[in-house]
Order: structure tokens, then C-alpha cells, then sequence
């Protein structure tokens, strides 16, 4: 019943009170919150429109074939079986639209894989289930982030989403993440922030963000890493750096 | 010895006939991809709303689920139905040949899957199952991750079924390389032929590699080997790298096999001959090709730095070329015939759309920059059901009821395999198509609970997902029901278009057929 009513709740209220969570029936990304996003979100639409005019296409030719060339409309069949112009075609413009897509791919790509000069790092370790975050630029102090359970859920909060411990980091710094796993491959990933970064055993990884506006941000772990990889949640609150400077005092003592 | 006729169980068990072993492989696919859409039917009920209320907190045989669908579907559905059993009807059929060119190592191929299955089943109730995805990603199917049995028997399994498809595949490449009829050049072969070919080098040249990586996963798990264990100074990372090597490839094994059955189906139906049979074939060529150098596409988030990630992309998006060219010579093959809407023809026409929706979501996950967001999302799950679900799964249809008088010598209703079409487009779409808004928005793959704000479409699918499987079982009434009328088939059903070798001879074919070669003009 508990979960039935916090279903309710969340679909009466939705989920504005948060910067960016997932929405009752989206069908978009989630808001971009990091540069990185926001390339990643404008190169999606240019090729949704490339895509959707592809199936337009197909559909379009598919349908006047049938209406055209059916057996009642057309009793007789031709009998060519080649047309070395038309194979030419539709081979020189899949190549041409592939060139105009692969421009804009590449630079974004470039844009997210070189991370510009960092203000702080944050380090997190995916663990059988939960993370594990520490801040080595200040004084290295760490602690886990367990996602609440059902049954602690306060009203508001979400199911699934909500942790004990979130991360914070300071809004409008380039903030980067280091990122490896105690156990099995877990993957840390804030699709407002469009990161996805596999933890692995024995491997570091590295990505980077810059998030202006302050808010809460959810991510869910993204590779399978055993019974409960649908429950331990990333929730990242950007706060201005002043506040970030006083958590972060608190933090040390609390995490000590 | 020609006419040689065993009846009763050894006709089945010791079979070297190449019409048996097909119709077991038909049979023993349909089985399995029963077994395969309950295990479906199960998670996707589970997901239906939030809470997981049908597997409660059971969430490890939720992840037994998935594997076990997946690596049903894969290699005991779709491969043995296209590879092993249109392949055993029909290749020596379509070149004129008497049968295949081993007929006991064909049996030992079948043989070879039961045993592969029970080992599967096996697994999944032992220790826990193995909760590792199909994928088996090391250090989770490690002997840290998974300590039971589980995961060996699953592995066993797999080898068994790799054996399987290897001596199938050997099969099928001399039977074609040797045994055709005078006159019938590589290049008068049907395009059915010419896939199967594609597809029996394919497997021979990757099942091995998924042979050796998942025996090292297992010397890992058991012999104190440490290839992927990196305490040991073994990489996780290397077994991706090699399963996917396999992996991708993979994919055009299920499909490649489609692309030869809708060729015939669309130019016997179109009533013209295929448009463009030699670009067909590069096409084909192509993609096998290219499938061997992109794998590491599935891997975009490991941390490969840019150089790999822009070549990966850069491979996997040339793909879309040649499997372009397929779509528009289906269509121009369509274009200036004359269309008999027949069964077959609605899922072949049903393919050539749905397969270019999974296309083109392909083109989108291509680009490692949009992967990033979207890789091991809803929206990756909705790609490849449509490309292998709505793709593969419906040649497979389109390949059943075009050849369904032809194997048994009873023609299907008509009227009821239209129905089982329609159900089952409406199905699949109203299931698949909401999971690219879930991906969108960022729900992850494999989980057994979600977020509520997920519930719509989650929703929406399983309903779609219900629908689907009511249409999978009312296909197998349309089985019944032509069984029970037997309306006779004749040798030809379809016309002036079904001009391969299988409709010069009767319905069913004799036990034994093309004792003497053809002749080809």
C-alpha cells in the first residue's frame, strides 16, 4: 500500500520540486544541466530529424509500392532487375548523410573527452550496492551513499532515487570524477549531466561536469552488478560554492 | 541404399535425413522460444508497475530471467530456426542436391542442442542461477560474483551449442561449396543460399572465439587462473573485448540468415526477380565484413579515450550503407511488380519497415557521444528487438508460412496466419517502441524496479508484451488448425514468382529428393 501511495503522490505532484529526475510519461531527455549535455542533446535532435525523415522515406516508398504495385493495380509484373544509376544513389547519399552526421558527433565527443582544467575532483568507488565518495582536494574525507528504502521513504522523497548520503559539489566548477569499483563493474551515470562512466576493478576512469544551476540530480548504476543493481541511486546536489564550503566543513567532521 | 526409410523413433533419433533434421530444428526452435517469451512474459509482468510485485525482492531470479531469455532466444531460438532449420530444409532443396554433405555429423548438431538447453534449465535452478545477463561480464560471473555452479553449467551449455552451430555451419559450406547441381554458379545460388554461406563462415570464425573466452572465464572461476581477474593482474576489460569480438558478429548470424529468407519471400511475391542480386550479395559481403571490425560499440563507456571511441563510431555507422542498399533493393524489387499480399509477404513488408526503425535508432547509438547517455538504457533494449525481434523474428515467420505447404504438404488459413501478423505487429510495436521514450529519459536496462515516474510506458509495454504472447500462441493454433484441415499444398502454391528449386518438386518433398542432379538452365 505504502508504495502505491507514494506512486500516487509522485504522479499528482510530480517531481518539480528537483532539478532533474525523470517525469510520468517522458519521452525527452532529461533536462541538460552541463555543457556536455547540452551538445549531446542538440547533436540527438539534428539526427532525430535526419532519422525520422530516413523512416519517412521508407515508410512513404513502402506504402505507394503497395497501393501501386499490387497484383490488382498492376496485373502484369515488370521483370528489370537492375538499375546501376538508382544503386548508385542510394549508395552515395547514406555515405553523404553519414558525413554530415559525423561532423558534429566527432566535435562533441572531443568536447566530452577532454576534460578541461579541474577546480576540485571527486572520487567514487562503486561497491555490491552502494557508492563510495571521497574528496581528495579537501583534507580526503569519505563516506557511503546507501539508497533509502522503501519503508524510510519521508514524503517527497523518491523511490529509488533518494540516498542517505548525496554528493555535493560546488555549481559553475569543472568538477572531475574518478571513478573505479571495489567488486564487480558497476557504471556511475546522471543522465541530466550526460555522464556514463563504467567503474571497473583495477581501472580508473575519468569524466568530467560543470553544472551551473543548483539542484538535485539522480542517476541510477548502469551496468548489472548482481541482485540489487536496480538500488543504489546517485543523487548529486549542486549547491553555490559557499555552501559548498560549509559542507564541506561539516562533512569532515561528520565523515571523520 | 536410396531408399532407405526408418520409421518410428529411429527415425527421428537416428536421423541423417536432412528434412527430419530440419523439421526438429523447427520444432525444437519453437519449443524453446516458448520457453524463452514465458520467461518474458514473467519480467515484464514484474515491471508492469512499481514494486516488483510479482518477483517481490527475488531480484536474482529476475536477472536469471533475463539471461535466460536472452540466451534462449539466441541460440535456441533464432539461430537453430534460421540457420539449422530453413537452412537443413532448404539449402540442399534450393541447389538441387539429394542431402546434406554430412548427414551424421547433421544429426550430432541437432543432438547436440538438447543437451545444451537441459544444461541451460539446469543452471538457472542451481545456486541461485546465473544472474550475470548474457553477456556474462567477469568480475560478476567471477567466482566472487556468482560461487555456485550456476555460471559453469550455463558455461557448458554454451559450449555444446557453439559445438552445435560449428558442425552445422561446416555442413552448410561444403554442402553448398560441393554440392550443387551442374550448372548452378555461386552466382545463379539463391540469395537464401548465398546467406547461409555468409553465415556458416561467420560462425566458424567467431563461435571459437566465444569457446575460448568463456573456458578462460572458467579456468578463472575454478583453476585459479586469473585472464580477467585483476588482483591477478588480468583485465576485466579483456573479456569484453573478446566476447564482443564474438558478439557482434553474432548479431548478423540471427539476422543475416532473414535477409536471405525476405529476398526470396518479396521477389516471389512481387512476382520479379530480385533487384539487384550482385549488390545484394556485396551488401552482404559488406556487412559481414565491417561486423568484424566495430565490436568494441558495445563497450563506448569502459574509458577507451577518443581515438578508439571515434573509430568505433566511425565503423559502426559505414554499416548503415550496405544494409541501405538491402531496404531500397527489397523496395525496388517490389517496385513494378505485381504485389500478392499473402501471409509471408505482410511479415516481410513488416520487416523492411521495423528493420529500418532498429536501423536507424542504430545510427543514433553509433555515435559514442549519444551512447554515452543512452548505452545500457531501454533505449539500446528497444534497438535490438526491433532489429532482431521485429527483424529476425519476423524473416523467421516470413520464412515459416512461405515455406509451410511446402514441408508438411498442408497449406496454412490464409485468413488465420493474417490475423497472427496483425496481433503480433501490434504486439511487438506497442511493447518495444515506449522502451526509446524510457531510454530517453534514462531508465537503465536489467532492472527489476524502477522509479515511478517510469510507470506509464512501462505500462503500455507490458500490455504490448501480452498481446505478443497471446499472438505466439495463436500461432501455434494456426499450426493446429492446418494440421487438422489438411488442405493439400500443391508443389507450387505461390505462382509464376517462386522460381528456386523446393517448388519443382512436390508437397511435401519425397524422404528422398534430387537423387538425380537438375538441370540448370
Amino acid at each position: 500500500m505504502r508504495k502505491i501511495y507514494f506512486l500516487l503522490l509522485n504522479l499528482l505532484y510530480g517531481v518539480g520540486a528537483y532539478a532533474d529526475a525523470p517525469k510520468p510519461w517522458q519521452i525527452n531527455f532529461q533536462e541538460a544541466a552541463t555543457p556536455v549535455m547540452e551538445r549531446v542533446e542538440s547533436l540527438h535532435n539534428f539526427l532525430m530529424i535526419i532519422m525520422t525523415g530516413v523512416v519517412v522515406i521508407v515508410m512513404f516508398l513502402l506504402i505507394f509500392v503497395c497501393l501501386r504495385y499490387n497484383s490488382k493495380a498492376n496485373p502484369v509484373p515488370n521483370k528489370f532487375s537492375h538499375n546501376v544509376t538508382m544503386e548508385i544513389i542510394w549508395t552515395i547519399i547514406p555515405v553523404i548523410l553519414l558525413v554530415i552526421i559525423a561532423i558534429p558527433s566527432f566535435r562533441t565527443l572531443h568536447y566530452m573527452e577532454h576534460t578541461p582544467k579541474a577546480d576540485l575532483t571527486v572520487k567514487v568507488v562503486g561497491y555490491q550496492w552502494y557508492w563510495h565518495y571521497s574528496y581528495p582536494d579537501h583534507g580526503d574525507f569519505e563516506f557511503d551513499s546507501y539508497m533509502i528504502q522503501d519503508k524510510d521513504l519521508k514524503p517527497g522523497q523518491l523511490r529509488l532515487l533518494e540516498v542517505d548520503n548525496r554528493i555535493v559539489i560546488p555549481a559553475g566548477k569543472v568538477v572531475r570524477i574518478l571513478t573505479t569499483a571495489g567488486d564487480v563493474i558497476h557504471s556511475f551515470a546522471v543522465p541530466a549531466f550526460g555522464i556514463k562512466i563504467d567503474s571497473i576493478p583495477g581501472r580508473t576512469n575519468e569524466t568530467w561536469i560543470k553544472v551551473d544551476k543548483p539542484g538535485v540530480y539522480y542517476g541510477q548504476c548502469s551496468e548489472l552488478c548482481g541482485a540489487n543493481h536496480g538500488f543504489m541511486p546517485i543523487a548529486v546536489e549542486v549547491v553555490p560554492e559557499e555552501k559548498f564550503n560549509l559542507w564541506v566543513e561539516e562533512a569532515k567532521v561528520k565523515f571523520q | 541404399m536410396a531408399d532407405t526409410h526408418p520409421t518410428g523413433i529411429k527415425r527421428w533419433i537416428l536421423s541423417t535425413n536432412h528434412k527430419d533434421i530440419g523439421t526438429m530444428y523447427l520444432i525444437f526452435a519453437i519449443a524453446s522460444g516458448i520457453i524463452g517469451g514465458l520467461f518474458s512474459l514473467v519480467f515484464r509482468l514484474n515491471l508492469a508497475v512499481p514494486g516488483s510485485l510479482l518477483l517481490g525482492d527475488n531480484y536474482q531470479f529476475f536477472n536469471v530471467l533475463i539471461t535466460g531469455h536472452a540466451v534462449i532466444m539466441v541460440f535456441f531460438m533464432i539461430m537453430p530456426a534460421l540457420f539449422g532449420g530453413f537452412g537443413n530444409w532448404f539449402i540442399p532443396l534450393m541447389i538441387g542436391a539429394p542431402d546434406m554433405a554430412f548427414p551424421r555429423m547433421n544429426n550430432v548438431s541437432f543432438w547436440l542442442l538438447i543437451p545444451s538447453l537441459i544444461l541451460l534449465c539446469l543452471s538457472a535452478v542451481i545456486d541461485g542461477g546465473p544472474g550475470v545477463g548474457w553477456t556474462v561480464y567477469p568480475p560478476l560471473a567471477g567466482s566472487e560474483g556468482h560461487p555456485g555452479m550456476a555460471v559453469d553449467l550455463a558455461i557448458f551449455s554454451l559450449h555444446l551449442a557453439g559445438m552445435s552451430s560449428i558442425l552445422g555451419s561446416i555442413n552448410m559450406i561444403v554442402t553448398i561449396f560441393n554440392m550443387r547441381a551442374p550448372g548452378m554458379t555461386l552466382l545463379k545460388m539463391p540469395l537464401f543460399v548465398w546467406s547461409i554461406l555468409m553465415t556458416g563462415f561467420l560462425i566458424i570464425m567467431v563461435i571459437p572465439v566465444l569457446a575460448g573466452v568463456i573456458t578462460m572465464l572458467l579456468t578463472d572461476r575454478n583453476f585459479g587462473t586469473s585472464f580477467f581477474v585483476p588482483e591477478g593482474g588480468g583485465d576485466p576489460l579483456l573479456y569484453q573485448h573478446l566476447f564482443w569480438f564474438f558478439g557482434h558478429p553474432e548479431v548478423y548470424i540471427v539476422i543475416l540468415p532473414g535477409f536471405g529468407i525476405i529476398s526470396q519471400v518479396v521477389s516471389t511475391f512481387s512476382k520479379k526477380p530480385i533487384f539487384g542480386y550482385t549488390g545484394m550479395i556485396g551488401a552482404m559481403l559488406a556487412i559481414c565484413f565491417i561486423g568484424f571490425v566495430v565490436w568494441a560499440h558495445h563497450m563506448f563507456t569502459v574509458g577507451m579515450g577518443f581515438t578508439a571511441l571515434a573509430y568505433f563510431t566511425a565503423g559502426t555507422m559505414i554499416i548503415a550503407v550496405p544494409t541501405g542498399i538491402k531496404i531500397f533493393s527489397w523496395i525496388a524489387t517490389m517496385w513494378g511488380g505485381s504485389i500478392e499480399f499473402k501471409t509471408p509477404m505482410l511479415f516481410a513488408i513488416g520487416f523492411i519497415f521495423l528493420f529500418t526503425c532498429g536501423g536507424v535508432t542504430g545510427v543514433v547509438l553509433s555515435n559514442s557521444a549519444i551512447d554515452r547517455v543512452l548505452h545500457d538504457t531501454y533505449y539500446v533494449v528497444a534497438h535490438f528487438h526491433y532489429t532482431l525481434s521485429l527483424g529476425a523474428v519476423f524473416a523467421a515467420f516470413a520464412g515459416f508460412y512461405y515455406w509451410f505447404g511446402k514441408m508438411w504438404g498442408y497449406q496454412y488459413s490464409e485468413c488465420l496466419g493474417k490475423w497472427h501478423f496483425w496481433t503480433t505487429f501490434i504486439g511487438v510495436n506497442l511493447t518495444f517502441f515506449p522502451q526509446h521514450f524510457l531510454g530517453i529519459a534514462g531508465m537503465p536496462r536489467r532492472i527489476p524496479d524502477y522509479p515511478d515516474a517510469f510507470v506509464g510506458w512501462n505500462m503500455v509495454s507490458t500490455v504490448g508484451a501480452v498481446i505478443s504472447i497471446a499472438a505466439s500462441f495463436f500461432f501455434i493454433y494456426v499450426i493446429y488448425h492446418a494440421f487438422k484441415k489438411k488442405n493439400k499444398c500443391p508443389a507450387n502454391p505461390w505462382g509464376e514468382g517462386a522460381d528456386t528449386l523446393e517448388w519443382t518438386i512436390a508437397s511435401p518433398p519425397p524422404f528422398h529428393s534430387f537423387e538425380v542432379p537438375p538441370k540448370i538452365k
